[in-house]
């Protein structure tokens, strides 16, 4: 073979990831050279990635066998539309976060700089190579090395006890979601023993076998992407970890998730049942309200960040499930239209809110802080970091004319469309879930002004912040970078969908380039221009000329002229820092209205106390609900098993002994 | 599709879809005098739109259970009920067991199951205004949510009447309204019924010096 | 593609609105003194303000930054652009396919989120809480505009909002119920979004109660100005966009002027009956706690999402 195949490209681009890691090995304290050498080479293959995955879409599909892993089971790799879709966003959203990391990781936190960057490009490797499995087996291998790498990532900083249990909870929860993941696989081989992907898809599995692997893997998936109830995990996780490694899980390592869903329900499952789009509808649903709500009463920043991370996988699921139930009834061009809000919000959600992450992470350096309730006023110290925030901030509120706004349009459009679904049932209850994804949307606004005006507006909370510097030069690269990206797919979404219309096409048999094509580059009309259109640039366009041109005739007309004084407030004479909200205080709304979704521990002084404080504390439900009590259970039943441990070798080895004669007995031909 | 049904259907719709609306202020209705006053608004659009189905359809009982509509329940029930309260002096805001905006939504719910089990049956229906059929199931069902969530005697008392009323839609709906007798029966029953409460009502408060109904379940042999 | 009378259109309709909206504010204010027993001010009242405004200097406070400097002028141009797309006087609009209706409550959602920001930005304790509580209002007006629109959407198969004010003008249907549960719900909204007695008082400064004044208590001058103009802009895009929803007669439609000239008086006329009403509701309303606010902003939800309802069943769109 002369030529390299964009497979080949990835592969070497893997094994470059591998290296580089292990680079970092000859010398683990020298974080000059594994910063400023190391991360910024880790992000060139990103770029590398990224652009081979955007020219291969729209190829054919690519095959690799690999010589590498168990005897007469060697690694299957294949690369096609959708995992150049996923590759594309891998590769991307890598380069920022690794340029970013290269200012970031400093001496002396947690984990040695080499293991460190050992760990995080092992992350990536493995991400990687889980979007191009194309067996079982080599699907696991990678998809527990991500797991793996990502949990010593998240434990960095483990002399925390803390970390140390979010990192444990992460790690339980990633193993059962495997579980659930490998019983789904072997459902689906259906004991031909035939273990990769081309031979599932040649399976032909009755509803309910099919519906078994199905549920399966919407949990073990699930459980990765954190969809209510086994979300538990993400809140914890993504603070515990470093700003780029949250950055990483929450933008990219959520969305591989995604693709793993996609790929079992839209490829290796042929058969399709629209009830597997209604269940994925309602856990999505439930996911993104349960998120969104969490997310505007959090106090830690990170915490918040996290919750609404839940909150977006909560919308690509629903988009999942819409795209399960019109594929169902052959309605193709409309799966199509939720198909492609899917993988645009994927795209979009991996800008943002890998903006927003590492934002905090700067915030995080320059001020030693994470608590909402000390931080404040850092546009003035830090204005590189805050406007870049705000770009993350108005995309991830889901307004125009940035990245999030452009696939909650696609969604909502293919929720008009669903009245005209032949169940009647369905053509009634899926449009109302439409308002309550408009909710949802409505309150990530909400989460967001609270995110950007507690942390950079108003008054500086702590004197301490007065020393807060802004970011350094590879960070504010970095940040630059993902907010080029939430811009250009936020007003280019047309020339975006026709690249990524290729994976539509490969699980749907139909896309929407056609239709788009036949109208500018600038116009989003999915249908038809008069159907719904929605043109970002001129948009945009319109709304900076009206600004220039405004502010030019007042200072023509009139003057330009400012002057500074305190601030008047109705004339109230205390006017310092704890006057301004609290971030309790500014989700009190929220909390009060909602009340019944939190589980709220509150305490308000009286008049007579002699210290009046006031507390709040706000839990999930679901902790009490199903996990101690689960735990509880786990505890009572290991509890039971003691009786058997004895201490007496003989009596475990009777015990072996009697195993291996009920297996002999039991497993006879 | 639109051009098949005629301006008389796409009326009784209207208001029908008023009817539904009022019982959906009626849940959300915090006053027992707006209360009393949206009923009787209700009672209005009832009778408007059996007016509207006797002009379509020519059918002269119907221009009798309008004009009966009209009197009993736009005009008389309301006068007493009205009179009651300034009687019992009971102008309190009314007390729900759940939150309104729960019952709302309760009820939102209630309006999808009500379209689709109507659905079917309306299809099988073929008078003109067989659309109202599914909101008149749904009138009934929100009466009946309302009397389940409020603790008062009176707006319990409205909601049986609000019943009423969307039982009476879905008879001029699906049939073109019941025989003359039935419907003067139906009549005479809700009035007496309503002034039987209204006694009933007097009693309650010298008993109780309260109308809140939860005072009943002391009545119970224990 | 962009014809030239489509363009003049276009700009006109931009000129009118600008000049239309402090006028409308005026007269709204006007009838309200009227039905309060008042004297009225002029019905120019609010162009003596914005001239007035922009003459005196900008007074900053100390901690104000770039944001609250940019904000009115981000607002304002959103409130130009809500006006360029809604057909308040005709449907041939060169700029309307850059905006659906969807696209439009987020051009709202943008300049919403942006004079909340601007409020937290000089850390007040009234900047905060008008920030907070307009971003509550936001929050349960947003889903309830989304699903009359989802509404109309329905009855016209399209979000395009031309395309929905052509349908309507041209329905066979005179009457939806639906539009009925629809009308209400946006009448709601508007008057939370435009910040109207039962949620908010334009014309308090009491603390426990405003909402928009708390959060624009620190703007002055030219600022001041931009979103006192900006408030009036909203206001009439708010009345033309519910004018052509549920009013659609006498738009005019194609490329003809002698439309146009028929649309103005009749525009001006709708919009006088429409400030007159709005008047009447705050007057007969006594303002909301702001607790109630959201029972007030749910039932518009529900009362959206019913009509949809009601509009799968009685209209059937199959």
């Amino acid at each position: 073979m002369s030529t390299l195949l964009p497979i080949d490209i990835l592969l070497i681009a893997a094994c470059a990831w591998l290296a580089i890691g292990l680079a970092g090995l000859v010398a683990p304290g020298n974080t000059r050279f594994i910063a400023k050498t190391l991360f910024p080479l880790g992000a060139l293959v990103g770029m590398l990635v990224g652009l081979v995955a955007l020219g291969f879409l729209g190829e054919s599909p690519e095959t690799a066998v690999l010589v590498v892993g168990l005897p007469d089971l060697p690694f299957h790799l294949r690369l096609d539309n959708l995992t150049a879709v996923f590759a594309m966003l891998l590769g991307f959203t890598s380069v920022g976060i690794s340029i970013y990391a290269a200012g970031y990781f400093r001496q002396g936190q947690g984990s040695a700089p080499g293991v460190l960057g050992l760990e995080y490009h092992v992350f990536l490797a493995s991400m990687l190579l889980v979007l191009l499995a194309d067996d079982a087996y080599a699907f696991m291998v990678a998809w527990e090395s991500m797991a793996l790498s990502s949990f010593l990532l998240v434990t960095t900083d483990h002399r925390h006890e803390e970390i140390r249990r979010a990192g444990f909870l992460y790690l339980l929860i990633a193993h059962v979601g495997a579980i659930a993941i490998l019983l789904s696989f072997g459902v689906m081989t259906s004991g031909s023993g035939d273990y990769t992907f081309a031979g599932m898809r040649a399976q032909h599995l009755s509803p309910f076998w099919a519906s078994a692997a199905y549920l399966l893997a919407l949990v073990g998936f699930g459980a990765k992407a954190g969809l209510v109830p086994i979300h538990v995990w993400l809140p914890e996780a993504h603070p515990a970890a470093p700003s780029p490694v949250s950055a990483m899980m929450s933008g990219v390592m959520l969305k591989t998730a995604i693709y793993g869903l996609l790929r079992v329900s839209f490829d290796l499952l042929g058969s399709d049942l629209w009830w597997w789009g209604v269940v994925a509808l309602a856990v999505g649903l439930v996911t993104a309200l349960f998120g969104v709500l969490y997310s505007t009463v959090q106090n830690d920043m990170k915490r918040l960040l996290a919750y609404s991370s839940i909150e977006n996988i909560g919308l690509i699921v629903v988009g999942i499930g819409l795209t399960l139930i019109f594929h169902a009834y052959r309605m193709e061009a409309l799966a199509a239209l939720a198909m492609t809000a899917v993988l645009y919000h994927c795209l979009a959600h991996a800008g943002f809110k890998s903006l927003l992450f590492l934002c905090t992470g700067s915030v995080l350096h320059a001020t030693k802080e994470r608590s909402l309730g000390k931080l404040g006023g850092l546009i003035h110290r830090m204005p590189w970091v805050a406007w870049l925030a705000l770009a993350g901030v108005i995309a991830s509120a889901g307004l125009p004319p940035l990245s999030g706004f452009v696939s909650e349009w696609l969604l909502l459009q293919s929720f008009l469309f669903s009245p005209g679904l032949p169940h009647p049932w369905l053509n009634m209850v899926v449009p109302v879930a439409a308002a309550l994804v408009a909710l949802v949307a409505a309150l990530a606004g909400f989460a967001m002004v609270k995110f950007f005006g507690i942390i950079f507006l108003g008054q500086m909370r702590e004197p301490a912040l007065k020393d807060a510097h802004d970011a350094g030069t590879w960070e504010k690269v970095g940040l630059s970078w993902l907010a080029l990206l939430t811009l250009l797919l936020g007003i280019l979404p047309s020339t975006v969908i026709s690249r990524i219309d290729a994976a539509t096409h490969q699980l749907l048999g139909v896309g929407l380039a056609d239709k788009l094509n036949e109208q500018g580059w600038w116009m989003l009309a999915p249908i038809s221009p008069e159907r719904a259109s929605y043109e970002p640039l001129i948009f945009l366009v319109t709304i900076a000329a009206t600004l220039l041109l405004g502010r030019w005739l007042v200072r023509r007309l009139y003057h330009g002229r400012v002057r500074r004084t305190a601030a008047w407030d109705c004339g109230y004479w205390f006017q310092g820092p704890r006057a301004q909200d609290t971030a309790e205080g500014f989700s009190q709304p929220i909390r009060r209205i909602f009340d019944v979704m939190f589980r709220l521990e509150m305490h308000l002084p009286t008049a007579r106390d002699s210290k009046p404080y006031y507390s709040v504390k706000v839990e999930d439900h679901f902790w009490y609900w199903l996990y101690l009590p689960l735990a509880r259970l786990v505890s009572a039943v290991s509890g039971l098993v003691t009786a058997v441990q004895g201490g007496r070798i003989a009596v475990y080895l009777l015990y072996s002994f009697l195993t291996l004669l009920g297996l002999l007995l039991v497993a006879r031909p | 599709m639109s051009a098949t049904i005629s301006f008389s259907a796409q009326l009784i719709n209207l208001f029908a879809a008023l009817i539904l609306l009022l019982a959906f202020a009626m849940l959300a209705q915090r006053r027992v005098m707006q209360l009393i006053n949206l009923f009787a608004y209700q009672g209005l659009a009832l009778c408007l739109s059996t007016l509207v189905v006797a002009v379509s359809t020519g059918q002269t009982h119907l221009y009798w259970s309008a004009g009966l509509t009209l009197l009993l329940k736009a005009l008389l029930l309301p006068w007493i009920l009205h009179r009651l309260v300034r009687r019992l002096q009971v102008k309190w805001d009314v007390e729900s067991l759940i939150n309104i905006p729960t019952t709302m939504l309760v009820g939102i719910g209630l309006v999808i199951v009500a379209f689709n089990v109507a659905h079917p049956i309306s299809e099988l229906s073929s008078t003109i205004t067989r659309g109202t059929l599914a909101i008149a199931l749904a009138v009934v069902m929100l009466a009946f949510l309302m009397m389940i969530t409020r603790t008062k005697a009176i707006p319990q008392v409205v909601g049986f009447l609000a019943m009423e009323n969307g039982l009476f839609l879905a008879a001029t709906s699906a049939t073109y309204g019941m025989p003359m007798v039935v419907e003067l029966g139906i009549a005479l029953d809700v009035l007496v019924g309503a002034i039987i409460l209204g006694v009933f009502f007097f009693q309650i408060r010298e008993q109780f010096d309260s109308l809140d109904i939860r005072h009943m379940e002391r009545l119970k042999d224990n | 593609m962009i014809s030239i009378s489509g363009l003049i259109g276009q700009i006109f309709a931009i000129a009118l609105a600008l000049l239309l909206a402090p006028v409308l504010s005026g007269w709204v204010g006007q009838c309200r003194a009227w039905f309060q027993n008042r004297t009225a001010p002029p019905l120019l009242q609010p162009y003596y303000m914005l001239h007035k405004l922009f003459h005196k200097d900008v007074v900053l406070a100390h901690g104000a930054s770039s944001l609250f400097r940019s904000a009115p002028f981000v607002v304002f141009g959103c409130m130009v652009l809500a006006c360029a797309i809604i057909p308040a006087l005709s449907t041939d609009l060169p700029l309307a396919p850059a905006a659906d209706a969807l696209a439009l409550v987020g051009v709202f959602g943008l300049a919403r989120v942006f004079i909340s920001l601007a409020a937290m930005d000089v850390g007040t304790s009234f900047g905060t809480l008008g920030g907070r509580r307009e971003m509550l209002v936001g929050f349960l007006a947003e889903p309830a505009l989304l699903m009359v629109i989802f509404t109309l959407a329905m009855i016209a198969q399209s979000t395009s909002v031309t395309t929905i004010v052509e349908t309507l003008a041209h329905r066979e249907f005179l009457v939806f119920p639906s539009l009925a549960f629809a009308g209400i719900a946006f009448t709601m909204v508007s008057l939370a979004e435009n910040a109207r007695v039962p949620v908010d008082n334009p014309a308090t400064h009491l603390e426990l109660t405003m909402i928009h004044e708390a959060m624009i208590l620190e703007y002055s001058g030219r600022h001041l100005a931009l979103i006192e103009w900006a408030a009036s802009l909203k206001l009439y895009a708010y009345s033309c966009l519910g004018l052509a929803l549920f009013f659609p007669w006498g738009i005019a439609e194609g490329e003809r002027f002698s439309g146009l000239l028929l649309a103005i008086p009749m525009l001006v006329l709708k919009l006088a009956i429409g400030g007159f009403l709005l008047a009447g509701i705050e007057t007969i309303n006594a303002k909301l706690r702001i607790f109630r606010a959201p029972e007030f902003l749910g039932t518009a939800f529900m009362l959206a999402v019913l009509g949809l309802l009601v509009r799968l069943m009685l209209e059937g769109s199959a």
